[in-house]
C-alpha cells in the first residue's frame, strides 16, 4: 500500500491552488457548460410536451406501469449515497485523507437527489396535482395516505435533500467567509450573504464542529433509511419477486455501491479539469478503489442471496420472472449487469498492480451501468410478467424517456460545473491548522 | 367496518361451465362505462381498456384441445392489494364492500395497478376519445375519465345507486336479482350472477356457497368477492 502521508503544502498554496478554478472559464469550460444546458433543456423540454400530450407518451404500458422513469429514479437516489453517507462515515472515523474527498462527495449527493427527486413527478399521469401527496391543512380536510409507501417515499426523500443540503452548506460557510473577503461585486455579496457573518470567533468554530459531527451522525441514519425506503416502494407489494425482504440492505449496497461509483468518476475529472493532482492523490482513489472492491463482492452476494433463493424455492410466478431476468429475453442484460458490476471491478480492482487512477476510473464507469442495468432489472421483468399469464406485456421505452433520461446525466454536469465556477470544490479551510484541531 | 354488518355486500359468481367465451359481457361493459376504444396501434402498445377480459386456458396437447374460458374483472378484494398503496387515497372500500376509484382524486402513480395481481386496472394513458359518432351514446349516469388517471370495473355502481333509489322512493327492500351489471345482463349463458353477499339466500350467496365454486388466486389472501364455479378436472 501506498504509505498513508498527509498532504503537506504550504497554507497560502493550497489557498490560491483551490480558489483558481473560481477565476475566468476557460472555453473548454464554456464548450461543456453550453452543450450540458442543451442537453437538460432538451429534456426539461420533453418534459413539458409529455405533459402536454399525456404521459402516453413515454412507453408504459399495461402491465408495465413503471419503465424508465422509476429505475431513474432509483439509480440517482444510489447515486446520492456517494457523497453524504461516504463523508459522513469518512468524518466520523476521524479518517485523516478524508478532507480533499468530502465536498466533491456532498455536492453529488445534493445534485444527484435534485435529479433523482424529480422522476416521481415526471412520472405521475398528473403531475399537476402532485401536492396532494404534501400533508397540508385544507379545507376539504383530506390528507395523504401514510399507509403507502410513496408517502414515506416522499418524506424520506425531502429529509435527505434538506439534511445533506445543509450538510454541504456548514463546512462551506468557513470558505465562503475567506472568499467574501476577497473578492469583489456580486460574488462579494453571494459569499458574505452566505457566510452569515461568520467571524472565526472561538464560539462559531465550536457551534460548527458539533454540528457538523451531529449532522454526520443523523446523515448516516437517514440515507440508509431513504434507500429502505425506496426498496420499499418494490418490496412492499406483491408482485412476484419484489416481494422480499432482502431489498432494504441491498438496495442500501447497491446505492453506496453505484455511489462511490459516481464519487470516484467525477474525483478523476475533476483531477484533472482542475489540476488537483496534488490534492486528489492516488492513495485517495487506491483507498476508494477498494471501497469500492468491497462493495462489488457485497453487491454480490446480494445479488447471489436473492437470486439462489428464488431459484431453489421453485415458486411458479417467481420462477417466470427468474427466468425471463437469466435465461429469456432480459439475459444479456442480466449477464452484462454481473460483468459489469462484479468481473470488471473484481479484476481491476482485486490485483493491485492494475489499480491505477485511469483502471478505478473504468471500473467506476462499469458499475455505474451495472446499477443501472440493476435497476432495471429488478423493475421491468418483474412487472412484464405478472402472475396471470394472459396478462404478460413487454416494455420498449420512447424517445421522450430517452432524452429525459439523457439530461438527467447533462443535469448533473451541469450543476456541477456551475458549482465548481462557484466555490471551491475541495474545502479549503480544513488545510489550515487551527487552534482547535487535535493533530 | 366489519364486513357482516354492512348493510350490502357486493359480490359476483360467475359459472365457468356456462361460459362460452363470447365476450358480450365486454363489449356491454364498453357500452355501459364509457370505456374508449382501442385503435391497433394503441392496442399493440398494450394500452386497451377492458374493465372485464375474457381470459382464455388451454387443456390438453393438439389436436385435442379444451379451451376454458374466464371472465375477469376487479374481484372487488375485501382485503385490496391495490388500496393502501395509493398515496392520496384515490381507491379504497366504500362501506359496500366495493373497491372503489375517485378519478378526481387519483394523480397517477400507478402504484395500484402494479400491486393489483388480477391486472384488473386500467391507466388513461391519454385522455379518451370516441370516433364519431360513438361520443353521441355516451352513457349520461358515469363520468368520462380524463387523462393521467386510473380507472376500473365499477360493478356498474350506476346501477346499483338507481335500484337502491328506486328501492328507497317505493319503501322496499333491494330485492335479489334486481341489480344487474351490463356484463351479468348480457350473458346470454346466464353464466353470471350478481347479488348481495350478506344476504344468505341470495342466488350469488348460495352459488359462492358452492362445492364447485373457487376465487381466483385466494392464496393470496386478497379476499375477493367473485366466485368462480367450475367442476373439478
Amino acid at each position: 500500500m501506498v504509505a498513508a502521508t498527509e498532504v503537506i503544502i504550504p497554507y497560502h498554496e493550497v489557498r490560491d491552488d483551490l480558489w483558481r478554478p473560481l477565476g475566468p472559464a476557460s472555453g473548454r469550460y464554456w464548450v461543456a457548460l453550453i452543450l450540458a444546458f442543451l442537453v437538460s433543456a432538451w429534456g426539461l423540454g420533453c418534459w413539458g410536451y409529455q405533459i402536454y400530450a399525456g404521459i402516453g407518451v413515454a412507453g408504459i404500458n399495461r402491465p408495465v406501469s413503471w419503465g424508465f422513469y422509476l429505475v431513474n429514479f432509483v439509480f440517482w437516489i444510489g447515486i446520492s449515497h456517494a457523497g453524504t453517507l461516504i463523508s459522513a462515515i469518512l468524518r466520523l472515523t476521524d479518517a485523516g485523507w478524508r478532507k480533499p474527498v468530502t465536498r466533491v462527495a456532498e455536492a453529488i449527493t445534493v445534485f444527484a437527489l435534485m435529479i433523482g427527486g424529480m422522476f416521481p413527478l415526471i412520472h405521475l399521469g398528473r403531475v399537476w396535482v402532485f401536492y396532494w401527496l404534501i400533508p397540508y391543512p385544507n379545507s376539504r380536510l383530506l390528507w395523504p395516505n401514510f399507509r403507502s409507501p410513496l408517502v414515506w417515499d416522499l418524506t424520506a426523500i425531502v429529509t435527505y435533500l434538506t439534511g445533506s443540503m445543509i450538510y454541504l452548506y456548514l463546512p462551506l460557510i468557513p470558505d465562503v467567509a475567506q472568499l467574501a473577503q476577497e473578492t469583489t461585486g456580486w460574488r462579494k455579496r453571494l459569499y458574505s450573504a452566505l457566510a452569515m457573518g461568520w467571524t472565526g470567533s472561538d464560539r462559531e468554530w465550536h457551534s460548527l464542529e458539533f454540528a457538523m459531527k451531529l449532522m454526520a451522525g443523523l446523515i448516516l441514519a437517514v440515507a440508509v433509511s431513504v434507500h429502505t425506503v425506496v426498496s420499499w416502494d418494490f418490496s412492499m407489494s406483491l408482485a412476484p419477486t419484489w416481494h422480499s425482504t432482502i431489498f432494504g440492505p441491498y438496495f442500501v449496497t447497491g446505492a453506496i455501491f453505484s455511489g462511490i461509483a459516481a464519487l470516484l468518476l467525477v474525483m478523476v475529472v475533476v483531477r484533472r479539469a482542475l489540476h488537483l493532482e496534488k490534492y486528489l492523490l492516488k492513495k485517495h482513489f487506491n483507498n476508494l478503489g477498494k471501497l469500492l472492491l468491497l462493495l462489488s463482492v457485497a453487491w454480490l452476494y446480494f445479488t447471489a442471496a436473492e437470486n439462489l433463493t428464488i431459484w431453489y424455492g421453485n415458486d411458479p410466478k417467481e420462477m417466470q420472472v427468474f427466468g425471463a431476468r437469466t435465461r429469456g429475453g432480459y439475459a444479456p442484460f442480466f449477464w452484462f449487469m454481473v460483468f459489469c458490476n462484479f468481473v470488471v471491478p473484481f479484476v481491476l480492482l482485486g490485483i493491485r498492480r492494475l489499480r491505477t487512477i485511469n483502471n478505478t476510473a473504468i471500473a467506476a464507469a462499469c458499475v455505474l451501468v451495472g446499477m443501472w442495468l440493476e435497476r432495471f432489472l429488478i423493475i421491468v421483468p418483474t412487472l412484464a410478467t405478472p402472475r396471470l399469464a394472459a396478462s404478460w406485456g413487454h416494455y420498449a421505452p420512447t424517445w421522450v424517456e430517452i432524452s429525459i433520461s439523457c439530461a438527467t446525466f447533462s443535469g448533473m454536469i451541469f450543476m456541477y460545473l456551475v458549482f465548481s465556477k462557484l466555490f471551491p470544490i475541495i474545502s479549503v479551510w480544513e488545510f489550515e491548522p487551527h487552534p482547535l484541531e487535535d493533530e | 367496518m366489519d364486513t357482516a354488518e354492512r348493510q350490502h355486500r357486493w359480490g359476483m359468481a360467475i359459472d365457468l361451465d356456462r361460459c362460452t367465451g363470447c365476450q358480450a359481457c365486454v363489449v356491454a361493459c364498453h357500452a355501459e362505462n364509457n370505456l374508449p376504444v382501442s385503435d391497433p396501434k394503441s392496442a399493440a402498445k398494450g394500452r386497451t381498456v377492458h374493465w372485464i377480459r375474457v381470459d382464455r386456458y388451454y387443456d390438453g396437447v393438439f389436436p385435442d384441445v379444451r379451451e376454458k374460458h374466464m371472465p375477469v374483472l376487479c374481484q372487488q378484494c375485501d382485503d385490496a392489494p391495490c388500496e393502501p398503496v395509493c398515496p392520496v387515497y384515490a381507491t379504497y372500500e366504500n362501506e359496500e364492500g366495493l373497491n372503489v376509484q375517485v378519478y378526481n382524486r387519483c394523480v397517477g402513480t400507478r402504484y395500484c395497478a402494479n400491486n393489483c395481481p388480477y391486472q384488473v386496472r386500467f391507466f388513461n394513458f391519454f385522455a379518451p376519445e370516441w370516433p364519431e359518432p360513438l361520443a353521441l351514446q355516451l352513457n349520461p349516469d358515469v363520468s368520462i375519465r380524463m387523462g393521467g388517471v386510473m380507472e376500473k370495473c365499477t360493478f356498474c355502481i350506476q346501477r346499483i345507486k338507481r335500484t337502491k333509489n328506486d328501492a328507497k322512493d317505493e319503501n322496499r327492500a333491494v330485492a335479489d336479482g334486481e341489480i344487474q351489471p351490463a356484463c351479468a345482463q348480457s350473458c346470454p349463458a346466464e353464466a353470471m350472477v350478481f347479488g348481495d353477499l350478506n344476504d344468505p339466500e341470495s342466488k350469488v350467496s348460495r352459488m359462492a356457497g358452492s362445492g364447485r365454486s373457487s376465487r381466483l388466486l385466494e392464496e393470496l389472501g386478497t379476499k375477493p368477492k367473485v366466485f368462480y364455479l367450475q367442476r373439478g378436472k
